[in-house]
């Protein structure tokens, strides 16, 4: 589903990705794991198309299609899903109204009629339960006032809503209580099938408890030095980054 | 960089959708302004001599008056010489139905989107339609009658209610308030009038459409609302011209009057031809509004969206006489390209216990400067006055430019002013995060323009509330800070 | 203007040069031409709507100059007290040696009096004069074409003046009207500090009328700080014009408080001609009486990335009024600019008032720009709360007021001149409000 192969990419003149090679297949969930400043956001963010970041090589390929090539909002209509570290307030705007045209807007790309008000509604419904989200939050300008887990699970009812083929999910459990942490999981694996896969972007392994990964990447210096199972999440826990920091210098 | 001025390009060749003219026969002034202008004009409407004093009398005023400089507006100077003061659409006799109206009317408002014909009752809006300053159809107005409503042209009110006309013409604007006040007084071709008798509420909203059709002729309209004790009415006004490569002039007067207990509301969606991308062209709106809260607990309150005009020179203000009364100032003023904008309100407490609220957005985009100028100013026995006050300001790009002027001056201490004004952008972040939706960035935009706006729009009875979304996404496709 | 104004202004035109005209004649009577052009303000000129100082001036006094030497004996009532400064002392507009103490100087910093200066020195100040106040004001004008003295203060590269200047202005109108005119540059340059603390006074029944226009100059990383006192009679008329310009990474600091006067207009722009300037500005204005003070303010964003916060706050006693008036600009391509502006005040009485226009005019679109401001009343339940805990009303006043005005003074930074403003403020709010 996805591939990418050594992709290098800075900012300004700071390079931060220094050649990335990562296959995520459907039905795979994939954690990347790394210590603050390895380039963990920077490489969700490239991928979602933001353009702060220049990509100097390097290729990336979402179903057949150069994923580098496309609108960030195109991205979005092929399937890519983006859960914010920092969900962005948009005063006087409505999730539900802006749910509707993100809907419609990607209908639309993909040649479908839009939804009627009634379908938007019994989905918007459906979708709510799954991150036991109520409605009169909804209703509220997009994330402004919201404590951190009401924009979290915000995020979460926006993924079940667009039903992405890669959900993208960039430190979804920082600033969550263990309540929050547990719903917002809940609604990320409720959302899990053979047909779509996630990546998850997480400091800590707690996350990791709740969404259990297949692979599990460690991130250092722009570059994956480690992979393996949930396995490695756990010794990551126990031993801190240090020892992937000097096995990184060692070689 | 490029992107934003590829698109800011794409913006600004948008085309004014309402710029097709008809081919209507007009009945016309001699071009110029004299006082047998003033005769001319009042002889075409067969006037009684003592509206024709009124309107010398105002003429003579406006003579002696120099031309405002004080606002934020830069345009040539207009040659009062040079202006048909007097433009009716032609039609043989006088009507006696709306069957009788010329088709090519008829069409012309269609084309709008307004209906004449009261087939379209469903709508629930009665309107009167002014066409080059002459009021052409009324609808509704037997429904209204059985209540004691009067909606009617400005000319039909002067024959038949000439006492209302007598008592409250000029009472809250007077006729030498200002020069376009001024002018307007003596050269008003038509207009509206309503007139809701007491306790009643108007079932419906009334409205008015203007429009300018014909080449080099100024739109001098003139509407009167008076709401009598205890009674209430909404009054929406819309307005469209022609593209043109000269200037043209409107200068209005509304003045409306709320006895105890009454409450006006009035609200505009302004749409005049703005001028082409390079400024030529487009209407100049020289426009006077003014209410006046004169019993206690009444209420006025404005509601704008300012789209058009080259050039809008604009202050719907409310005079709070009464204690207790109460006004309100919504507004959301839009440029782009050159057009130049100073619009705001002022709202003078005089009676105890009065209320004000102003809320204004102005959105900024091309080459326009856009000015937020109001007045709060709490007279010496307006004891425990309140007012709040809200002025932001949108800038899209960095060749336009926002300004505010608030003028707050308070004459008694018991007053409690709060008056804040913030200048922002579109954040990228926000347009990001859209984007990252599945939103294309012409809809972002759209998007959070209207939620910048909301608490303007959410002030619009639901017909227009739709129409003037639809106008500012049009007006900022494209628009990206 | 009426016809007297106006010939005794064209009889100084006309008539040879009067003895107070020295250095920069050009200037002095380009000044004067123009302000012959557009005349004193009226009350319908927009700068002045509220404050009628030309019809009182005209009413009150004759325009000439002040020459009569002043028969002061002591200054000691004038100074801050503890306060270890630099002193200059300018009475009825003439420079006063004998008060004036200069001695612990830093030996690199210059300073002299415009008439004292030398050749090269001279040539400096006709340059300088009028570089940075391009102002059409007419007491910009007017103190232009009647300055009697100047002062002129160079510090320069990488100098900390450690002591503070203090320049004491004093009107003495005890034997009759005085007219006096001063002005003052400064130039503070690159990577320099130094801090000037003004204060005006003035004794006398008599009428007294005061311009002072001020240039100031600050360098590239370098610091001013400026704290202005005014404490006047109650028969003092004073427009002060203040400019400064800053240029990239300095930082400046104005308090002004104003206590009395019958008349104090203050004008005070600051030109932010540099990135990553930093800039606040704070008022405080506690009047009573007749008073009317008028504040003037103009921040002007010419490049970008730089801060500017401005903070004003005022109460209004008996009947006195207050103006204020502040612009903020943010010139097209003065990108990431931060301008903040706030203005409060609190009508304590039925004739007092307050006119305020806090205006913002912006020609770029990346900046964060907000001006808020109130008027109201002290709030009633805090009032209550006080007394519940047995405080009496007047003290609780006095404490809920000077609550309001702290944060105004939290800029100074000499101790010493803190805690003369604190006591100036304290015993102000006891004793009249």
């Amino acid at each position: 589903m996805l591939s990418i192969k050594n992709l290098q990419a800075k900012i300004g003149e700071k390079q931060i990705l220094n050649g990335i090679d990562l296959q995520v297949n459907a039905g795979e969930v994939h954690a990347i794991m790394g210590p603050n400043g390895s380039g963990k956001s920077t490489l969700a963010s490239i991928l979602a198309g933001r353009e702060d970041y220049e990509v100097t090589t390097g290729d990336v390929q979402f179903n057949g299609k150069d994923l580098l090539e496309l609108e960030p909002s195109d991205r979005a209509a092929e399937g890519i899903f983006l859960a914010f570290q920092y969900p962005v307030e948009i005063p006087g705007v409505s999730t539900i109204n802006f749910m509707k045209t993100a809907v419609n807007k990607i209908r639309h790309y993909r040649g479908q009629g839009p939804l009627d008000a009634v379908a938007f509604l019994q989905l918007m419904k459906e979708k709510m339960k799954l991150v036991e989200i109520d409605q009169s939050l909804l209703s509220r300008s997009l994330n402004e006032g919201f404590s951190g887990g009401e924009k979290k699970r915000n995020e979460i009812f926006q993924m079940a809503m667009l039903e992405p083929k890669l959900a993208i999910l960039d430190e979804t459990d920082s600033g969550l209580d263990i309540d929050a942490l547990k719903i917002v999981a809940h609604g990320v694996n409720s959302l899990r099938s053979k047909n779509n896969a996630t990546i998850v972007v997480t400091h800590y392994q707690r996350l990791l408890d709740y969404i259990v990964p297949d692979f599990v990447h460690v991130l250092y210096k722009g570059k994956i030095v480690k992979s393996g199972t949930k396995e490695l999440a756990k010794e990551l826990e126990a031993k801190g980054y240090d020892w992937i920091k000097n096995e990184a210098a060692l070689v | 960089m490029s992107k934003d001025n590829q698109l800011l390009e794409e913006f600004t060749s948008k085309e004014y959708e309402h710029g097709w003219n008809v081919n209507l026969e007009a009945d016309e002034a001699p071009k110029g302004l004299s006082e047998d202008t003033v005769r001319f004009i009042s002889a075409k409407k067969k006037e009684p001599t003592w509206l024709l004093e009124w309107r010398l009398k105002a003429y003579r005023q406006w003579e002696k008056m120099p031309e405002p400089k004080w606002s934020n507006v830069h345009y040539p100077k207009i040659n009062y010489q040079d202006i048909i003061y007097y433009s009716a659409p032609k039609q043989k006799k006088s009507l006696s139905g709306l069957d009788e109206v010329d088709p090519e009317l008829i069409k012309t408002f269609e084309k709008l989107g307004i209906s004449i014909t009261e087939q379209k009752r469903l709508t629930g809006v009665a309107v009167d339609a002014v066409i080059d300053s002459v009021s052409v159809a009324t609808t509704f107005k037997s429904t209204l009658g059985e209540l004691g409503i009067i909606f009617c042209s400005f000319s039909e009110a002067v024959k038949e209610h000439p006492d209302l006309i007598k008592k409250y013409l000029g009472s809250v604007v007077p006729m030498g308030d200002n020069y376009f006040a001024a002018l307007n007084s003596a050269v008003f071709s038509d207009g509206s009038f309503c007139y809701i008798p007491k306790g009643v509420r108007c079932p419906m909203e009334l409205s008015t459409y203007f429009r300018i059709n014909a080449a080099n002729t100024g739109q001098f309209e003139r509407t009167l609302i008076i709401a009598d004790e205890g009674s209430f009415v909404s009054y929406l006004e819309g307005c469209t011209a022609p593209m043109r490569d000269e200037n043209q002039l409107h200068a209005a007067v509304v003045e409306l009057y709320a006895m105890k207990d009454a409450e006006i509301k009035y609200s505009t969606v302004q749409n005049w031809y703005p001028g082409d991308k390079n400024g030529k062209g487009g209407i100049y709106n020289f426009v006077t509004k003014r209410g006046l809260c004169f019993g206690d607990h009444s209420k006025i309150s404005w509601t704008q969206v300012e789209t058009g005009s080259a050039i809008t020179w604009k202050y719907p203000s409310c005079v709070l006489k009464g204690d207790y009364s109460m006004g309100e100032f919504y507004s959301v003023a839009v440029t782009n390209n050159y057009q130049q904008a100073d619009t705001g309100t002022k709202m003078i407490h005089i009676g105890k216990n009065t209320k004000s609220r102003i809320v204004s957005k102005g959105i900024s985009a091309g080459k326009s400067q856009n000015s937020y100028r109001g007045q709060v100013h709490i007279m010496k026995r307006a004891s425990n006055a309140r007012n709040f006050s809200q002025c932001d300001s949108l800038l899209m790009g960095d060749l336009c430019g926002a300004h505010t002027f608030p003028y707050i001056d308070v004459e008694n201490q018991t007053a409690r002013i709060e008056h804040e004004a913030t200048t922002s952008k579109i954040g990228e972040d926000q347009i990001f995060y859209c984007l990252q939706r599945g939103i294309d960035e012409e809809a972002a935009v759209a998007l959070i323009v209207n939620g910048y706006a909301k608490e303007v729009l959410n002030q619009l009875p639901m017909e227009f509330a739709v129409e003037a979304q639809k106008l500012l996404a049009l007006t900022l496709e494209g628009s990206v800070g | 203007m009426t016809t007297a104004t106006e010939t005794f202004f064209k009889s100084i035109q006309e008539s040879t040069v009067p003895s107070y005209f020295g250095e920069g004649k050009t200037i002095r009577k380009t000044a004067l031409q123009r302000l012959l052009e557009i005349g004193l303000p009226s009350n319908k000129s927009e700068e002045y709507r509220f404050t009628p100082i030309t019809k009182t001036l005209e009413k009150k006094l004759v325009w000439e100059t002040s020459t009569q030497a002043s028969t002061l004996s002591s200054i000691e009532p004038f100074l801050i007290p503890g306060l270890d400064a630099h002193l200059i002392v300018l009475i009825n507009g003439a420079f006063a040696k004998q008060f004036s103490n200069l001695d612990e100087l830093e030996s690199s910093v210059t300073v002299t009096t415009f008439a004292e200066a030398n050749t090269q020195i001279k040539e400096k100040i006709v340059a300088q004069l009028g570089s940075l106040n391009k102002s059409d004001d007419a007491f910009s004008l007017l103190n232009t074409a009647f300055y009697q003295e100047g002062i002129f203060i160079h510090v320069p590269k990488n100098t900390v003046v450690a002591k503070p200047f203090l320049i004491l202005h004093i009107n003495d109108a005890q034997q009759k009207q005085v007219v006096s005119h001063t002005r003052l540059l400064v130039t503070v340059e690159n990577g320099s500090a130094v801090s000037v603390i003004e204060k005006s006074d003035s004794i006398g029944a008599y009428p007294c009328f005061h311009t002072f226009t001020e240039e100031i100059v600050v360098g590239e990383d370098a610091t001013f700080d400026y704290c202005k006192v005014q404490n006047d009679s109650g028969s003092i008329h004073q427009v002060s014009n203040t400019t400064l310009s800053q240029s990239n990474t300095s930082k400046v600091n104005t308090f002004t408080l104003t206590l009395n006067g019958q008349l104090i207009r203050n004008n005070l722009s600051i030109i932010i001609d540099g990135e990553h300037c930093e800039s606040h500005f704070h008022g405080l204005y506690l009047v009573t009486g007749n008073t009317l003070v008028d504040n003037h303010t103009v921040v002007d964003h010419q490049k970008p990335n730089s801060f500017s916060n401005e903070l004003y706050k005022g109460i209004m006693d008996e009947n006195s009024k207050g103006v204020f008036n502040g612009k903020i600009y943010v010139r097209p391509h003065a990108q990431k600019t931060n301008a903040f502006q706030s203005n409060r005040n609190i009508l304590m009485s039925e004739s007092a008032t307050i006119n305020t226009k806090p205006q913002l005019e912006i020609w770029a679109d990346d900046v964060k720009c907000s001006h808020g401001c109130t008027t109201g009343q002290l709030d009633e339940e805090a009032l209550f709360y006080l007394q519940a805990r047995g405080i009496p009303y007047d003290s609780a006043k006095a404490m809920l007021l000077y609550a309001f005005a702290l944060d105004v003074v939290a800029l100074i930074k000499n101790d010493t001149l803190k805690s003369y403003v604190d006591d100036l403020i304290t015993e102000r709010l006891h004793k009249n409000f």
